[in-house]
């Protein structure tokens, strides 16, 4: 289905949220992504970040105002594919899933979810798991592999989707300066050559500093919307945004 | 052996049962929520005591309550606010407590009710068969056509949910396929047991598999041999069936986890 180039990719719209009987985690956000672009949502502990990034995924409601992805609410069938990779952490099974089986669950967005794989899904699984190096490791199980591998894994499951929108939460966490290099030039590379939208959460940005086109500073609030290198201060220690 | 008609149903039903309650459980065990089976078994024993009770078959009322159970299992941790073990703590004592009100208000509590707590291979009839294996045969369906959601929703709740996958109605699935087996399987296994089967044979296989489908499958060999090894143990031994088909069961593991711990070359 063809996208419209005008439409942002994410659209927030006064958007407010708090959890269950609680007090407020995100207060009167807006913001409005442009499609093609490599979104840093950074922020303090607690600061409301990945709240933001579940709110545009749809995994949470906003109790005010509207969140539109591609133009149409989020979670919404046959739009444009969104593609989550989640804190390594939320994804840690002892079972014995192979890389391969991994990725081929990326094909649910694209598939559905009756009946088997065909040709053309394991031609991009291939594909998949060769853009991240892991072709000599598609067959081994996802536990006895370094965190850089396994979270390659994942990111090749998201690519498996073919996604126009890629949000990853925390990706480099307990992740080595090597990978994360790695992890950087990847995602420049999609964002280049697909114009894949990503959303990028974190802490901290490490090697992926340089390839980020804009930064959102959250912190209840957003307190700080631009291009990353006008303010080299607070990039590196956002809890001065205030 | 085999020249007793009752023997040959049990096996019969037994190597359905012995397939479908891994295949199952498989899914239960890969989403922590290996004691789901336990507290279903629990409601279908309130299902049984209400069939005593309005005198109607009550594999059938069994079948229905483990449906049920199921049902609100999913609802409370999806939309109620509980949290899976919560959410199965409320229906598991729910329904044992309900299943000891009926079955006192009924005054059933004899030898025909503890064939359904631990099983029993006297117990089986044809119509039992024919409909062990009509949803033995289109639960297995089910998994065989759904397989990718299924894997999609367990290994990643949240980005299946993302991808579009509508989660709540494949978790739903396994709820209800739960609920189905306890059903089917407890005039063999009997409800106290039934869950056992469902999470062993996993718990085993994930031990020495390479894969989640060669997971699968080797969780289905082991509930198939443990069920026809259990039923021929008992029946020679004059043992409770459940419980040997379940010792087998236990047995497996160790051997897996013995195996694991052999260095590979």
């Amino acid at each position: 289905m063809p996208i419209d180039p005008t439409v942002p990719a994410l659209e927030l719209d006064d958007v407010s949220f708090a959890y269950r009987g609680g007090p407020p985690a995100l207060e009167n956000v807006s913001l409005s992504v442009e499609q093609g672009a490599f979104l840093g949502i950074a922020g303090p502990n607690g600061g409301g970040k990945t709240t933001l990034l579940r709110l545009a995924l749809g995994l949470e409601r906003p109790t005010g105002g509207s969140v539109r992805v591609f133009g149409r609410p989020p979670g919404t069938r046959g739009g444009p594919r969104v593609a989550y990779v989640a804190q390594r952490a939320q994804l840690a099974s002892g079972t014995p899933v192979t890389v391969r089986e991994t990725v081929e669950t990326g094909r649910l967005a694209v598939r559905g979810a009756v009946g088997p794989l065909r040709a053309d899904d394991r031609r991009a699984v291939a594909r998949a798991i060769d853009r991240v190096g892991l072709a000599d490791r598609a067959g081994a199980r996802l536990r006895t592999l370094s965190g850089g591998m396994q979270q390659r894994a994942f990111i090749a499951r998201a690519l498996a989707a073919e996604p126009a929108l890629l949000a990853l939460d925390e990706p480099t966490t307990g992740v080595d300066a090597t990978s994360q290099e790695s992890l950087a030039q990847l995602l420049a590379e999609l964002r280049k050559e697909l114009g894949v939208t990503i959303l990028y959460v974190s802490h901290e940005f490490g090697a992926v500093e340089h390839v980020v086109t804009r930064l959102v500073l959250v912190r209840g609030r957003v307190v700080f919307d631009g291009d990353p290198a006008a303010l080299p201060a607070l990039w590196h220690d956002p809890s001065h945004a205030h | 052996m085999l020249q007793l008609e009752f023997m040959r149903l049990a096996l019969a039903v037994g190597v359905v049962v012995g397939i479908l309650a891994p295949a199952v459980g498989f899914f239960l065990v890969e989403r922590r929520q290996a004691l789901v089976g336990d507290g279903l078994g629990h409601v279908a024993f309130a299902g049984v005591a209400a069939g005593y009770l309005l005198g109607i078959e009550p594999v059938l009322t069994a079948l229905v309550f483990a449906v049920v159970g199921g049902l609100a299992i999913e609802w409370l941790r999806v939309r109620g606010g509980a949290a899976g073990d919560q959410a199965l703590a409320l229906v598991f004592y729910t329904g044992i407590a309900l299943g000891v009100v009926l079955v006192s208000s009924a005054g059933r509590l004899d030898v025909n009710l503890f064939q359904f707590l631990f099983g029993s291979i006297l117990t089986v009839t044809w119509g039992d068969l024919w409909l062990v294996v009509a949803l033995g045969l289109g639960s297995l369906a089910a998994i065989a056509v759904l397989y990718r959601g299924l894997v999609g929703a367990v290994l990643d709740e949240e980005g299946s949910r993302v991808a579009g996958v509508r989660v709540n109605l494949l978790n739903t699935t396994v709820a209800v396929l739960a609920a189905l087996t306890i059903g089917i399987a407890m005039r063999v296994v009997g409800i106290l047991l039934i869950a056992a089967l469902m999470a062993l044979p996993v718990l085993a296989a994930q031990r020495v598999a390479w894969s989640l489908r060669s997971t699968l499958g080797l969780a289905m060999a082991i509930g198939l041999v443990s069920v026809v090894a259990g039923l021929v143990v008992s029946y020679y031994c004059d043992l409770a069936p459940g419980g040997t088909i379940v010792l087998f069961a236990a047995g497996a593991f160790v051997v897996a986890a013995l195996l694991e711990a052999v260095p590979r070359s």
